[in-house]
């Protein structure tokens, strides 16, 4: 993969705070500038979809995978090399179905939350972190792999677990991956 | 929102576990000035409306820098001088969030001061050089208003505004408002 600009030999860190408390600001500014949760929540997506795009690039050129053979190992991948890499933690992966094209991630820990008591009034539908559903929805399509990606519990919401659902469409090169049957 | 308020706890920087990749936050950065440039904020495409989007960016930034400057210990009793505040920031506040200090801070004595960053992290990634110094001011919206935020919670009013010379390389130039 060509490279457009130099790169640092070692990865710079920041304050883990510094990202947390900034995405708290970008939701409250969106919560400001959209009435209802469901626009608040495209909008989240929408970004993490663009962020995403570019995030994958970064995320091959320093991680060393290798090629995958089914959508098994892909959601390993993004749970044990990529959420490590950037956030710090390793959700756990579960599949849903038979034929092995839906899985869950289960978030422990979330450090996004980390200063998020309870969502704010009137706003019980907001996917606080659909960020998150963006940037790996945004990521699989540069590879060339669509999928749903959607938090089908949240903590925040209620529920005991948080968890981000994948589920894998038809993939547009078919030939490349074989399912183990 | 309501927000557990945090305690003060140790240094954020010194721990492993308190730092992050700074590429995701690159990114969401870089997302946000795109975003809010896009947006229809305003209606006026002209220096109106860029200075809605900035506004926006550097707002954030502040609630960032007051909530972040709640969480870093210092010394009590407070800063006896103005000067003390800003060496705060300069070393304390950004080790603690780019590990990082300022390369250098100057002042008139008269409450204006220049902060120098020979090597600001959230401009590194733009190609170093003179061709994206248009693009850095809107970058570098958030930023002041971190440095506007933390020196509120000093007890400090202030106007931030940066500006870049060679990439990656700024200057943050803080005037202290007088009540």
């Amino acid at each position: 993969m060509s490279r457009s600009a130099p790169r640092r030999t070692e990865n710079h860190k920041i304050n883990k705070d510094l990202f947390v408390l900034t995405y708290g600001a970008l939701v409250a500014q969106l919560c400001k500038d959209y009435e209802k949760d469901e626009d608040v929540n495209k909008y989240l997506d929408k970004m993490g979809y663009g962020i995403g795009t570019r995030l994958i690039e970064d995320f091959l050129a320093r991680s060393c995978v290798r090629r995958c053979h089914s959508y098994s190992e892909i959601t390993d991948i993004i749970a044990q090399v990529a959420f490590k890499m950037y956030l710090g933690i390793t959700p756990s992966v579960a599949c849903r179905n038979s034929s092995r094209n839906e899985f869950s991630l289960i978030l422990d820990k979330n450090p996004l939350v980390e200063f998020v008591e309870e969502l704010p009034a009137g706003r019980s539908s907001l996917c606080y972190c659909n960020l998150l559903c963006g940037i790996i929805r945004g990521a699989l399509e540069m590879v060339h792999l669509t999928a749903d990606v959607t938090f089908l519990q949240d903590r925040l919401k209620g529920d005991s677990v948080t968890e981000i659902g994948i589920t894998f469409l038809k993939k547009l090169e078919e030939k490349r991956y074989r399912r183990k049957k | 929102m309501r927000v557990r308020s945090a305690g003060r706890g140790g240094a954020p920087g010194a721990r492993g576990p308190g730092m992050a990749d700074t590429a995701l936050f690159e990114f969401l950065l870089t997302e946000m000035v795109a975003e809010l440039w896009a947006r229809d904020r305003d209606p006026d495409p002209g220096p109106r409306g860029q200075k809605t989007s900035l506004s926006a960016l550097e707002g954030m930034g502040f609630r960032v820098g007051q909530a972040l400057g709640e969480r870093l210990p210092r010394e009590l009793p407070a800063f006896r001088e103005e000067l003390d505040a800003l060496k705060f920031l300069c070393k304390d506040l950004w080790a603690a969030l780019f590990q990082k200090q300022m390369d250098s801070l100057r002042t008139n004595h008269q409450g204006t001061y220049v902060l120098q960053d020979n090597s600001f992290p959230l401009l590194v990634r733009m190609a170093s050089g003179v061709q994206y110094v248009d693009e850095a001011p809107k970058f570098l919206a958030f930023p002041c208003g971190l440095l506007r935020g933390a020196l509120s919670t000093l007890g400090i009013r202030s106007l931030v505004t940066a500006s870049v010379t060679t990439l990656p390389a700024c200057k943050f130039q803080v005037v202290i408002q007088k009540s």
